[in-house]
Protein backbone atom coordinates (compact mmCIF):
# COMPACT_ATOMS: atom_id res chain seq x y z
CA UNK A 1 0.00 0.00 0.00
CA UNK A 2 1.30 3.11 -0.77
CA UNK A 3 1.45 5.76 1.72
CA UNK A 4 -2.10 4.99 2.73
CA UNK A 5 -2.39 4.59 6.67
CA UNK A 6 -6.27 3.93 6.94
CA UNK A 7 -8.20 5.03 9.71
CA UNK A 8 -4.89 6.68 10.39
CA UNK A 9 -4.32 4.33 13.80
CA UNK A 10 -0.81 4.94 14.97
CA UNK A 11 0.71 1.80 16.51
CA UNK A 12 2.54 2.98 19.54
CA UNK A 13 1.47 1.05 23.20
CA UNK A 14 0.56 3.85 25.53
CA UNK A 15 -2.59 4.40 28.15
CA UNK A 16 -4.43 5.48 25.93
CA UNK A 17 -4.62 2.80 23.09
CA UNK A 18 -4.83 0.22 26.30
CA UNK A 19 -8.45 1.85 27.34
CA UNK A 20 -11.41 -0.17 26.81
CA UNK A 21 -12.66 1.21 23.06
CA UNK A 22 -16.70 1.31 23.70
CA UNK A 23 -15.64 3.53 26.79
CA UNK A 24 -13.39 5.56 24.33
CA UNK A 25 -16.26 6.28 22.17
CA UNK A 26 -18.56 7.27 25.06
CA UNK A 27 -15.48 9.61 26.36
CA UNK A 28 -15.74 11.53 22.97
CA UNK A 29 -19.38 11.90 23.13
CA UNK A 30 -19.07 13.10 26.78
CA UNK A 31 -15.79 15.41 25.74
CA UNK A 32 -17.93 16.50 22.46
CA UNK A 33 -20.67 17.63 24.55
CA UNK A 34 -18.52 18.90 27.52
CA UNK A 35 -17.28 21.35 24.48
CA UNK A 36 -20.71 22.47 23.49
CA UNK A 37 -21.78 23.27 27.00
CA UNK A 38 -18.78 25.12 27.94
CA UNK A 39 -20.12 29.04 27.55
CA UNK A 40 -16.67 30.77 28.28
CA UNK A 41 -13.18 30.14 27.45
CA UNK A 42 -12.69 28.95 31.10
CA UNK A 43 -14.80 25.49 29.81
CA UNK A 44 -13.07 25.92 26.81
CA UNK A 45 -9.79 25.58 28.63
CA UNK A 46 -10.42 22.99 30.80
CA UNK A 47 -11.26 20.94 27.63
CA UNK A 48 -8.03 22.06 26.41
CA UNK A 49 -6.17 20.71 29.39
CA UNK A 50 -7.78 17.29 29.24
CA UNK A 51 -7.12 17.14 25.34
CA UNK A 52 -3.46 17.75 26.18
CA UNK A 53 -3.07 15.06 28.32
CA UNK A 54 -4.89 12.34 26.36
CA UNK A 55 -2.74 13.37 23.97
CA UNK A 56 0.53 13.23 26.18
CA UNK A 57 -0.63 9.88 27.49
CA UNK A 58 -1.02 8.47 24.24
CA UNK A 59 2.57 8.66 22.43
CA UNK A 60 1.09 10.00 19.24
CA UNK A 61 3.69 12.24 17.40
CA UNK A 62 2.43 16.02 18.11
CA UNK A 63 2.63 16.52 13.73
CA UNK A 64 0.11 13.63 12.92
CA UNK A 65 -1.91 15.23 16.02
CA UNK A 66 -2.06 18.78 14.32
CA UNK A 67 -2.14 17.31 10.58
CA UNK A 68 -5.63 16.21 11.42
CA UNK A 69 -6.55 19.69 12.19
CA UNK A 70 -5.11 20.61 8.61
CA UNK A 71 -7.52 18.87 7.18
CA UNK A 72 -10.50 21.03 8.45
CA UNK A 73 -8.47 24.16 7.95
CA UNK A 74 -10.84 25.34 5.35
CA UNK A 75 -13.69 24.52 7.19
CA UNK A 76 -12.20 26.52 10.56
CA UNK A 77 -10.87 29.75 8.61
CA UNK A 78 -14.13 29.77 6.59
CA UNK A 79 -16.42 29.35 10.04
CA UNK A 80 -14.80 32.01 11.46
CA UNK A 81 -14.33 34.35 9.04
CA UNK A 82 -18.05 34.53 8.44
CA UNK A 83 -18.35 34.67 12.03
CA UNK A 84 -15.98 37.06 12.05
CA UNK A 85 -17.57 39.24 9.59
CA UNK A 86 -21.33 39.10 10.82
CA UNK A 87 -21.59 38.49 14.15
CA UNK A 88 -21.83 42.13 15.00
CA UNK A 89 -22.44 43.63 19.17
CA UNK A 90 -21.39 46.08 20.73
CA UNK A 91 -19.80 44.73 23.89
CA UNK A 92 -16.33 45.94 24.77
CA UNK A 93 -13.75 43.51 25.73
CA UNK A 94 -11.01 45.65 26.10
CA UNK A 95 -9.93 49.68 24.94
CA UNK A 96 -10.82 50.63 21.98
CA UNK A 97 -14.20 51.45 19.35
CA UNK A 98 -16.73 48.35 20.24
CA UNK A 99 -16.47 48.42 16.51
CA UNK A 100 -13.86 48.50 14.52
CA UNK A 101 -14.84 48.67 10.85
CA UNK A 102 -18.60 48.84 9.28
CA UNK A 103 -19.36 48.66 5.46
CA UNK A 104 -23.24 47.78 4.39
CA UNK A 105 -23.87 44.63 6.53
CA UNK A 106 -20.65 43.52 7.42
CA UNK A 107 -18.83 44.74 10.63
CA UNK A 108 -15.67 43.63 12.82
CA UNK A 109 -16.61 44.26 16.26
CA UNK A 110 -14.84 43.28 19.34
CA UNK A 111 -17.58 40.52 20.32
CA UNK A 112 -16.72 39.41 16.54
CA UNK A 113 -13.28 38.87 17.25
CA UNK A 114 -13.91 37.21 20.86
CA UNK A 115 -16.79 35.11 19.29
CA UNK A 116 -14.47 33.64 16.22
CA UNK A 117 -11.34 33.18 18.19
CA UNK A 118 -14.13 31.18 20.71
CA UNK A 119 -15.30 29.06 17.63
CA UNK A 120 -11.44 28.29 16.38
CA UNK A 121 -10.75 26.91 19.21
CA UNK A 122 -14.00 24.78 20.00
CA UNK A 123 -13.70 23.46 16.12
CA UNK A 124 -10.02 22.49 16.65
CA UNK A 125 -10.85 20.58 19.72
CA UNK A 126 -13.77 18.77 18.32
CA UNK A 127 -11.56 17.75 15.58
CA UNK A 128 -8.67 16.99 17.65
CA UNK A 129 -10.16 14.98 19.91
CA UNK A 130 -12.55 12.81 17.21
CA UNK A 131 -9.32 12.01 15.59
CA UNK A 132 -6.95 11.13 19.03
CA UNK A 133 -9.89 8.19 19.04
CA UNK A 134 -9.04 6.98 15.63
CA UNK A 135 -5.43 7.39 16.66
CA UNK A 136 -5.28 5.58 18.98
CA UNK A 137 -7.76 2.59 18.23
CA UNK A 138 -7.85 -0.03 15.38
CA UNK A 139 -11.13 -0.24 13.48
CA UNK A 140 -11.70 -3.44 14.73
CA UNK A 141 -11.42 -2.37 18.23
CA UNK A 142 -13.74 0.26 17.36
CA UNK A 143 -15.99 -1.71 16.05
CA UNK A 144 -16.53 -3.90 18.62
CA UNK A 145 -16.98 -0.73 21.10
CA UNK A 146 -19.52 0.20 19.03
CA UNK A 147 -21.50 -3.05 19.24
CA UNK A 148 -20.85 -3.23 23.11
CA UNK A 149 -22.33 0.30 23.17
CA UNK A 150 -25.50 -1.18 20.87
CA UNK A 151 -26.08 -4.03 22.85
CA UNK A 152 -29.27 -2.72 24.38
CA UNK A 153 -30.59 -2.66 21.16
CA UNK A 154 -30.57 -6.36 21.45
CA UNK A 155 -33.18 -6.26 23.15
CA UNK A 156 -36.07 -4.73 20.63
CA UNK A 157 -34.55 -7.20 18.13
CA UNK A 158 -32.05 -4.50 16.68
CA UNK A 159 -29.42 -7.02 14.88
CA UNK A 160 -26.75 -5.57 16.34
CA UNK A 161 -24.24 -8.04 15.72
CA UNK A 162 -25.17 -7.96 12.43
CA UNK A 163 -24.65 -4.40 11.76
CA UNK A 164 -21.37 -4.81 13.51
CA UNK A 165 -20.14 -7.63 11.28
CA UNK A 166 -21.01 -5.43 8.05
CA UNK A 167 -19.01 -2.17 10.01
CA UNK A 168 -15.69 -4.89 10.09
CA UNK A 169 -16.25 -6.18 6.89
CA UNK A 170 -16.29 -2.78 5.75
CA UNK A 171 -13.90 -1.29 7.56
CA UNK A 172 -11.47 -4.67 6.92
CA UNK A 173 -11.83 -4.51 2.45
CA UNK A 174 -11.10 -0.27 2.63
CA UNK A 175 -7.51 -1.01 2.64
CA UNK A 176 -7.84 -3.92 0.38
CA UNK A 177 -9.88 -2.31 -2.27
CA UNK A 178 -7.33 0.95 -2.04
CA UNK A 179 -4.56 -1.86 -2.69
CA UNK A 180 -6.60 -3.16 -5.74
CA UNK A 181 -7.22 0.52 -6.76
CA UNK A 182 -3.63 1.51 -6.98
CA UNK A 183 -3.02 -1.39 -8.87
CA UNK A 184 -5.31 -0.39 -11.36
CA UNK A 185 -4.23 2.78 -11.04
CA UNK A 186 -0.74 1.80 -11.90
CA UNK A 187 -1.84 -0.83 -14.74
CA UNK A 188 -3.93 2.23 -16.76
CA UNK A 189 -1.01 4.07 -15.89
CA UNK A 190 1.14 2.00 -17.64
CA UNK A 191 -1.17 2.10 -20.68
CA UNK A 192 -0.69 5.94 -20.72
CA UNK A 193 -3.74 6.91 -19.16
CA UNK A 194 -3.53 10.45 -16.98
CA UNK A 195 -5.49 11.16 -14.28
CA UNK A 196 -4.62 14.67 -13.92
CA UNK A 197 -5.16 16.74 -17.22
CA UNK A 198 -8.08 17.84 -18.82
CA UNK A 199 -11.49 19.34 -17.48
CA UNK A 200 -13.58 18.14 -14.68
CA UNK A 201 -15.40 15.90 -16.95
CA UNK A 202 -12.54 14.52 -18.72
CA UNK A 203 -11.36 14.29 -15.47
CA UNK A 204 -14.84 12.18 -14.30
CA UNK A 205 -14.43 10.35 -17.19
CA UNK A 206 -10.62 9.06 -16.56
CA UNK A 207 -11.98 7.25 -14.13
CA UNK A 208 -14.33 5.08 -15.68
CA UNK A 209 -11.11 2.96 -16.18
CA UNK A 210 -10.22 2.24 -12.81
CA UNK A 211 -13.78 2.24 -11.49
CA UNK A 212 -15.37 -0.31 -13.76
CA UNK A 213 -12.30 -2.53 -12.88
CA UNK A 214 -13.18 -1.56 -8.92
CA UNK A 215 -16.10 -2.58 -8.91
CA UNK A 216 -16.05 -5.90 -10.51
CA UNK A 217 -12.95 -6.88 -7.82
CA UNK A 218 -15.27 -5.59 -5.12
CA UNK A 219 -18.26 -7.98 -6.11
CA UNK A 220 -16.04 -10.78 -6.89
CA UNK A 221 -14.87 -10.25 -3.31
CA UNK A 222 -17.63 -9.90 -2.05
CA UNK A 223 -19.13 -13.06 -3.40
CA UNK A 224 -15.89 -15.23 -2.35
CA UNK A 225 -15.98 -13.91 1.25
CA UNK A 226 -19.78 -15.45 1.34
CA UNK A 227 -18.99 -18.25 0.11
CA UNK A 228 -16.30 -18.75 2.46
CA UNK A 229 -18.22 -17.71 5.64
CA UNK A 230 -21.44 -20.38 4.15
CA UNK A 231 -18.85 -22.91 3.84
CA UNK A 232 -17.85 -22.61 7.30
CA UNK A 233 -21.26 -22.58 8.56
CA UNK A 234 -21.02 -19.23 10.33
CA UNK A 235 -24.38 -17.66 11.80
CA UNK A 236 -24.56 -14.60 13.27
CA UNK A 237 -26.05 -13.49 16.83
CA UNK A 238 -26.34 -15.71 19.66
CA UNK A 239 -23.74 -18.33 21.47
CA UNK A 240 -20.56 -16.88 18.96
CA UNK A 241 -17.66 -15.63 21.52
CA UNK A 242 -15.37 -13.00 21.03
CA UNK A 243 -11.61 -13.77 20.48
CA UNK A 244 -10.94 -10.92 22.28
CA UNK A 245 -13.36 -9.98 25.11
CA UNK A 246 -13.65 -6.35 26.09
CA UNK A 247 -13.07 -5.33 29.81
CA UNK A 248 -12.90 -2.89 31.90
CA UNK A 249 -9.69 -1.91 33.72
CA UNK A 250 -8.56 0.63 36.28
CA UNK A 251 -7.44 2.34 32.61
CA UNK A 252 -11.45 2.58 31.70
CA UNK A 253 -12.14 3.78 35.33
CA UNK A 254 -10.12 6.76 35.12
CA UNK A 255 -11.29 7.51 32.13
CA UNK A 256 -14.97 7.44 33.05
CA UNK A 257 -13.77 9.63 36.09
CA UNK A 258 -12.18 12.06 34.12
CA UNK A 259 -14.95 12.30 31.69
CA UNK A 260 -17.51 13.01 34.45
CA UNK A 261 -15.17 15.47 36.00
CA UNK A 262 -14.82 17.71 32.92
CA UNK A 263 -18.69 18.24 31.96
CA UNK A 264 -19.66 18.81 35.61
CA UNK A 265 -16.16 21.15 35.71
CA UNK A 266 -17.20 22.87 32.84
CA UNK A 267 -20.96 23.18 33.35
CA UNK A 268 -19.82 24.49 37.02
CA UNK A 269 -17.84 26.80 35.27
CA UNK A 270 -20.41 28.46 33.38
CA UNK A 271 -22.76 28.77 36.19
CA UNK A 272 -20.32 30.29 38.34
CA UNK A 273 -17.13 31.90 36.59
CA UNK A 274 -18.24 35.00 35.02
CA UNK A 275 -16.03 35.66 31.81
CA UNK A 276 -16.35 36.96 28.35
CA UNK A 277 -18.91 35.42 26.44
CA UNK B 1 16.76 -0.44 -25.28
CA UNK B 2 19.48 -1.29 -22.65
CA UNK B 3 18.25 -1.03 -19.06
CA UNK B 4 20.93 0.08 -16.19
CA UNK B 5 20.38 -0.18 -12.54
CA UNK B 6 22.70 0.49 -10.18
CA UNK B 7 22.76 0.93 -6.57
CA UNK B 8 18.26 1.57 -7.05
CA UNK B 9 16.90 1.96 -3.45
CA UNK B 10 13.25 2.51 -3.16
CA UNK B 11 11.00 2.68 0.40
CA UNK B 12 7.17 2.60 0.63
CA UNK B 13 5.79 5.03 3.08
CA UNK B 14 9.07 6.82 4.10
CA UNK B 15 8.98 8.58 7.46
CA UNK B 16 5.82 6.77 8.73
CA UNK B 17 5.56 3.84 11.21
CA UNK B 18 4.27 1.89 8.20
CA UNK B 19 7.50 2.49 6.37
CA UNK B 20 9.35 -0.90 4.87
CA UNK B 21 12.32 -0.85 3.01
CA UNK B 22 12.04 -2.76 -0.58
CA UNK B 23 15.13 -1.87 -2.46
CA UNK B 24 18.51 -1.85 -1.10
CA UNK B 25 20.60 -1.17 -3.53
CA UNK B 26 19.82 -2.78 -6.63
CA UNK B 27 22.48 -3.29 -9.53
CA UNK B 28 22.00 -4.91 -12.74
CA UNK B 29 22.24 -4.42 -16.24
CA UNK B 30 19.36 -6.02 -18.81
CA UNK B 31 20.86 -5.50 -22.53
CA UNK B 32 19.09 -4.87 -25.62
CA UNK B 33 17.13 -8.01 -26.83
CA UNK B 34 17.61 -10.14 -24.48
CA UNK B 35 14.99 -12.38 -22.90
CA UNK B 36 15.40 -11.19 -18.81
CA UNK B 37 14.02 -13.38 -16.30
CA UNK B 38 13.69 -12.28 -12.42
CA UNK B 39 13.07 -14.41 -9.96
CA UNK B 40 12.68 -14.40 -6.03
CA UNK B 41 10.09 -15.34 -3.36
CA UNK B 42 7.43 -12.62 -2.12
CA UNK B 43 8.79 -9.52 -0.56
CA UNK B 44 12.19 -9.73 -1.97
CA UNK B 45 11.71 -6.21 -4.11
CA UNK B 46 11.19 -7.66 -8.12
CA UNK B 47 7.56 -6.20 -8.55
CA UNK B 48 8.68 -2.91 -6.97
CA UNK B 49 12.13 -3.23 -9.35
CA UNK B 50 10.02 -4.10 -12.11
CA UNK B 51 7.66 -0.87 -11.33
CA UNK B 52 10.51 1.59 -11.65
CA UNK B 53 11.00 0.41 -15.29
CA UNK B 54 8.14 2.37 -16.16
CA UNK B 55 8.85 5.24 -13.72
CA UNK B 56 5.26 4.21 -12.14
CA UNK B 57 7.70 4.44 -8.82
CA UNK B 58 10.21 7.32 -9.31
CA UNK B 59 13.34 7.56 -7.42
CA UNK B 60 13.73 9.20 -4.58
CA UNK B 61 14.32 12.79 -5.34
CA UNK B 62 14.71 15.04 -2.06
CA UNK B 63 17.50 17.71 -2.29
CA UNK B 64 18.29 16.81 1.44
CA UNK B 65 18.50 13.01 1.08
CA UNK B 66 21.03 13.52 -2.18
CA UNK B 67 22.93 16.59 0.28
CA UNK B 68 23.39 13.60 2.66
CA UNK B 69 24.64 11.08 0.31
CA UNK B 70 27.26 13.37 -1.27
CA UNK B 71 28.16 14.24 2.33
CA UNK B 72 28.71 10.65 3.13
CA UNK B 73 30.30 10.09 -0.07
CA UNK B 74 27.70 7.90 -1.28
CA UNK B 75 27.14 7.67 -4.89
CA UNK B 76 23.45 8.37 -6.28
CA UNK B 77 21.29 6.01 -7.39
CA UNK B 78 21.00 5.28 -10.89
CA UNK B 79 18.13 4.18 -13.43
CA UNK B 80 18.76 4.34 -17.20
CA UNK B 81 16.16 2.91 -20.24
CA UNK B 82 17.64 3.88 -22.70
CA UNK B 83 18.12 7.30 -23.44
CA UNK B 84 15.53 7.81 -20.68
CA UNK B 85 17.02 9.38 -17.41
CA UNK B 86 14.67 7.93 -14.50
CA UNK B 87 16.37 9.86 -11.88
CA UNK B 88 15.62 13.30 -13.49
CA UNK B 89 12.30 14.43 -12.71
CA UNK B 90 12.22 16.09 -16.09
CA UNK B 91 12.18 12.86 -18.22
CA UNK B 92 8.85 12.29 -20.30
CA UNK B 93 7.43 9.89 -18.53
CA UNK B 94 4.82 9.48 -21.09
CA UNK B 95 7.10 8.86 -23.69
CA UNK B 96 9.13 6.33 -21.27
CA UNK B 97 5.85 4.55 -20.87
CA UNK B 98 5.36 4.34 -24.43
CA UNK B 99 7.89 2.20 -25.02
CA UNK B 100 8.18 0.12 -22.07
CA UNK B 101 4.93 -2.02 -21.78
CA UNK B 102 4.29 -3.06 -18.51
CA UNK B 103 1.80 -6.27 -18.16
CA UNK B 104 0.96 -6.68 -14.69
CA UNK B 105 -0.22 -9.49 -12.78
CA UNK B 106 -3.71 -10.74 -13.51
CA UNK B 107 -3.45 -7.81 -15.81
CA UNK B 108 -7.30 -9.21 -16.82
CA UNK B 109 -8.15 -7.36 -14.22
CA UNK B 110 -7.78 -4.45 -15.89
CA UNK B 111 -10.08 -4.89 -18.68
CA UNK B 112 -13.01 -2.29 -18.50
CA UNK B 113 -14.55 -1.30 -21.94
CA UNK B 114 -17.31 -2.40 -23.50
CA UNK B 115 -16.08 -4.13 -26.64
CA UNK B 116 -12.43 -5.79 -26.84
CA UNK B 117 -11.58 -3.80 -29.53
CA UNK B 118 -12.31 -0.52 -27.10
CA UNK B 119 -9.92 -2.31 -24.56
CA UNK B 120 -7.00 -2.98 -26.80
CA UNK B 121 -7.18 1.04 -28.58
CA UNK B 122 -7.65 2.26 -24.46
CA UNK B 123 -3.72 2.60 -25.03
CA UNK B 124 -2.94 3.38 -28.50
CA UNK B 125 -5.32 6.77 -27.93
CA UNK B 126 -3.48 7.49 -25.29
CA UNK B 127 0.03 7.28 -26.33
CA UNK B 128 -0.70 9.34 -29.50
CA UNK B 129 -0.91 12.79 -29.54
CA UNK B 130 -2.62 13.51 -32.93
CA UNK B 131 -5.77 11.81 -33.88
CA UNK B 132 -5.80 8.63 -35.30
CA UNK B 133 -8.06 8.13 -37.96
CA UNK B 134 -10.56 4.98 -37.76
CA UNK B 135 -8.63 2.83 -39.78
CA UNK B 136 -4.77 3.20 -38.60
CA UNK B 137 -6.65 2.22 -34.96
CA UNK B 138 -8.82 -0.90 -36.33
CA UNK B 139 -5.37 -1.87 -38.24
CA UNK B 140 -3.50 -1.35 -35.28
CA UNK B 141 -5.65 -3.39 -32.92
CA UNK B 142 -6.37 -6.23 -35.63
CA UNK B 143 -2.45 -6.78 -35.25
CA UNK B 144 -2.18 -6.99 -31.88
CA UNK B 145 -5.23 -9.51 -31.20
CA UNK B 146 -3.89 -11.57 -34.20
CA UNK B 147 -0.36 -11.70 -32.76
CA UNK B 148 -1.46 -12.94 -29.47
CA UNK B 149 -3.59 -15.46 -31.28
CA UNK B 150 -7.03 -14.01 -30.88
CA UNK B 151 -9.60 -14.21 -33.81
CA UNK B 152 -9.97 -10.45 -34.54
CA UNK B 153 -13.07 -10.62 -36.83
CA UNK B 154 -15.09 -13.21 -34.16
CA UNK B 155 -13.95 -11.52 -30.87
CA UNK B 156 -14.20 -7.42 -31.67
CA UNK B 157 -17.20 -6.82 -30.89
CA UNK B 158 -17.32 -9.03 -28.04
CA UNK B 159 -17.50 -7.89 -23.90
CA UNK B 160 -14.16 -8.39 -22.85
CA UNK B 161 -16.70 -10.24 -19.38
CA UNK B 162 -17.63 -12.56 -21.49
CA UNK B 163 -14.24 -14.05 -22.38
CA UNK B 164 -12.51 -17.19 -20.53
CA UNK B 165 -9.45 -16.78 -18.11
CA UNK B 166 -6.96 -17.24 -21.00
CA UNK B 167 -8.88 -14.90 -23.51
CA UNK B 168 -9.14 -11.96 -21.02
CA UNK B 169 -5.48 -12.40 -20.22
CA UNK B 170 -4.32 -12.30 -24.35
CA UNK B 171 -6.57 -9.31 -24.74
CA UNK B 172 -5.01 -7.61 -21.72
CA UNK B 173 -1.67 -8.27 -23.24
CA UNK B 174 -2.87 -7.07 -26.64
CA UNK B 175 -3.91 -4.05 -24.79
CA UNK B 176 -0.04 -3.22 -23.76
CA UNK B 177 1.81 -4.10 -26.66
CA UNK B 178 -0.48 -2.70 -29.40
CA UNK B 179 1.99 0.70 -28.98
CA UNK B 180 4.29 -1.69 -30.27
CA UNK B 181 6.69 -0.84 -26.90
CA UNK B 182 10.63 -1.83 -27.60
CA UNK B 183 10.71 -3.14 -23.80
CA UNK B 184 7.70 -5.99 -22.41
CA UNK B 185 8.07 -6.09 -18.68
CA UNK B 186 5.53 -9.01 -17.23
CA UNK B 187 5.05 -9.76 -13.83
CA UNK B 188 4.05 -13.54 -13.65
CA UNK B 189 2.21 -13.37 -17.11
CA UNK B 190 1.21 -17.70 -16.40
CA UNK B 191 -0.28 -17.38 -12.85
CA UNK B 192 -3.19 -19.24 -12.82
CA UNK B 193 -3.48 -20.86 -16.21
CA UNK B 194 -3.53 -24.34 -16.62
CA UNK B 195 -0.54 -25.92 -18.77
CA UNK B 196 -2.31 -25.57 -21.98
CA UNK B 197 -3.06 -22.04 -21.09
CA UNK B 198 0.72 -21.65 -19.77
CA UNK B 199 2.53 -23.13 -22.49
CA UNK B 200 0.54 -20.73 -24.63
CA UNK B 201 1.59 -17.69 -23.27
CA UNK B 202 5.17 -18.83 -23.25
CA UNK B 203 4.64 -19.59 -27.07
CA UNK B 204 2.94 -16.19 -27.38
CA UNK B 205 5.75 -14.41 -25.22
CA UNK B 206 8.51 -15.53 -27.51
CA UNK B 207 6.68 -14.51 -31.22
CA UNK B 208 6.35 -11.17 -29.33
CA UNK B 209 9.99 -11.32 -28.53
CA UNK B 210 11.09 -11.97 -31.90
CA UNK B 211 8.41 -9.87 -34.19
CA UNK B 212 7.28 -6.90 -31.77
CA UNK B 213 9.28 -6.20 -29.10
CA UNK B 214 13.15 -6.07 -28.64
CA UNK B 215 13.50 -6.93 -25.24
CA UNK B 216 11.42 -8.93 -22.80
CA UNK B 217 11.71 -9.03 -19.14
CA UNK B 218 9.73 -11.50 -17.38
CA UNK B 219 9.42 -12.27 -13.10
CA UNK B 220 8.32 -15.62 -12.61
CA UNK B 221 7.74 -18.14 -9.52
CA UNK B 222 8.14 -21.13 -11.90
CA UNK B 223 11.82 -22.04 -12.35
CA UNK B 224 11.22 -24.38 -15.45
CA UNK B 225 9.63 -21.60 -17.45
CA UNK B 226 12.75 -19.50 -16.57
CA UNK B 227 14.91 -22.22 -17.39
CA UNK B 228 13.24 -23.35 -20.70
CA UNK B 229 12.99 -19.41 -22.01
CA UNK B 230 15.47 -16.90 -20.74
CA UNK B 231 18.73 -15.80 -21.51
CA UNK B 232 19.97 -14.25 -18.76
CA UNK B 233 18.37 -14.22 -14.51
CA UNK B 234 18.78 -11.85 -12.04
CA UNK B 235 17.74 -13.62 -8.38
CA UNK B 236 16.29 -11.03 -6.03
CA UNK B 237 16.70 -11.43 -2.65
CA UNK B 238 16.22 -9.14 0.43
CA UNK B 239 15.82 -5.98 -1.83
CA UNK B 240 18.92 -6.42 -4.10
CA UNK B 241 20.00 -8.84 -7.44
CA UNK B 242 21.96 -11.49 -5.78
CA UNK B 243 22.88 -13.33 -8.64
CA UNK B 244 23.14 -12.35 -12.10
CA UNK B 245 23.89 -15.07 -14.28
CA UNK B 246 22.19 -17.38 -17.50
CA UNK B 247 19.92 -20.11 -16.27
CA UNK B 248 22.76 -22.61 -17.38
CA UNK B 249 25.22 -21.28 -14.76
CA UNK B 250 22.53 -20.45 -12.30
CA UNK B 251 21.07 -23.42 -11.65
CA UNK B 252 24.15 -25.01 -10.98
CA UNK B 253 23.78 -23.22 -7.71
CA UNK B 254 20.96 -25.41 -6.48
CA UNK B 255 22.07 -25.33 -2.57
CA UNK B 256 22.45 -21.89 -2.75
CA UNK B 257 19.08 -21.28 -4.34
CA UNK B 258 17.02 -23.39 -1.86
CA UNK B 259 19.04 -21.15 0.56
CA UNK B 260 17.04 -18.68 -0.77
CA UNK B 261 13.71 -20.05 -0.73
CA UNK B 262 14.07 -20.90 -3.99
CA UNK B 263 12.95 -23.89 -6.13
CA UNK B 264 15.07 -25.03 -9.14
CA UNK B 265 13.82 -26.63 -12.53
CA UNK B 266 13.12 -30.39 -12.73
CA UNK B 267 16.04 -30.63 -14.44
CA UNK B 268 17.93 -29.41 -12.37
CA UNK B 269 16.57 -31.64 -9.10
CA UNK B 270 17.43 -34.67 -11.86
CA UNK B 271 20.57 -33.87 -12.30
CA UNK B 272 21.38 -33.71 -8.55
CA UNK B 273 19.50 -36.93 -7.86
CA UNK B 274 21.42 -38.55 -10.83
CA UNK B 275 24.92 -36.65 -8.95
CA UNK B 276 23.84 -38.62 -5.54
CA UNK B 277 24.28 -41.80 -7.78
CA UNK B 278 26.96 -40.88 -8.51
CA UNK B 279 26.42 -39.72 -12.48
CA UNK B 280 27.43 -36.43 -12.96
CA UNK B 281 25.27 -34.78 -16.09
CA UNK B 282 26.43 -31.45 -17.65
CA UNK B 283 23.74 -29.56 -19.14
CA UNK B 284 22.05 -25.99 -19.85
CA UNK B 285 19.19 -27.46 -17.69
CA UNK B 286 16.74 -27.15 -20.71
CA UNK B 287 14.67 -30.16 -21.60
CA UNK B 288 15.94 -30.33 -24.47
CA UNK B 289 19.51 -29.72 -23.29
CA UNK B 290 19.30 -32.37 -20.69
CA UNK B 291 17.78 -35.07 -22.78
CA UNK B 292 20.84 -34.52 -25.53
CA UNK B 293 22.85 -34.82 -21.99
CA UNK B 294 21.39 -38.22 -21.61
CA UNK B 295 21.49 -39.41 -24.67
CA UNK B 296 25.18 -38.62 -25.54
CA UNK B 297 25.85 -39.96 -22.03
CA UNK B 298 23.73 -43.43 -22.84
CA UNK B 299 25.69 -43.58 -25.74
CA UNK B 300 28.71 -43.24 -24.60
CA UNK B 301 30.26 -40.47 -26.49
CA UNK B 302 30.64 -38.37 -22.85
CA UNK B 303 29.72 -35.56 -21.55
CA UNK B 304 28.29 -32.33 -23.38
CA UNK B 305 30.94 -29.88 -24.03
Amino acid sequence: MKDVSFGQYYPVKSFVHNVNPALKILFLIAYIVAIFLAKNFYGLAACAFVLILIVAFSRVPLGKVLRSVRGVLFLVVFTAAINLLFHGGDEVYWKGPAVYWQWKIFCVSQAGIVFSAFLIVRLVLLVTCSSMLTYTTTPVALTDGIEALLTPLKWIRFPVHELALIMSIALRFIPILMDETERIKNAQKARGADFEKGGLIKKVRSFVPILVPLLLSAFRRADELGDAMDARCYTGGKKRTKYKKLRFSWRDGIAFFLGAALIAGVVLMGIYLRAPL
Amino acid sequence: MRIVAERLTYTYNAGSPFRTTALKGVTLTVEEGEFFGIIGHTGSGKSTFVQHLNGLLRLPSSLKRRKKRRKEGEEEPVLRVGEFDLSDRKTDFRALRKSVGMVFQYPEYQLFAESVKDDVAFGLKNFTKEKLSKEQIESAVRDALEIVGLDYREIKDKSPFDLSGGQKRRVAIAGVIVTRPEVLVLDEPAAGLDPVGKQEIMNLLHRLHKEWCKTVIIVSHDMDEIAENCTRVAVFADGAAKYVLPPHELFRKSEELRALGLDVPLTAKLTDALKRRGVSLDSDFTTDGFIRAVIALKTGEGEKP
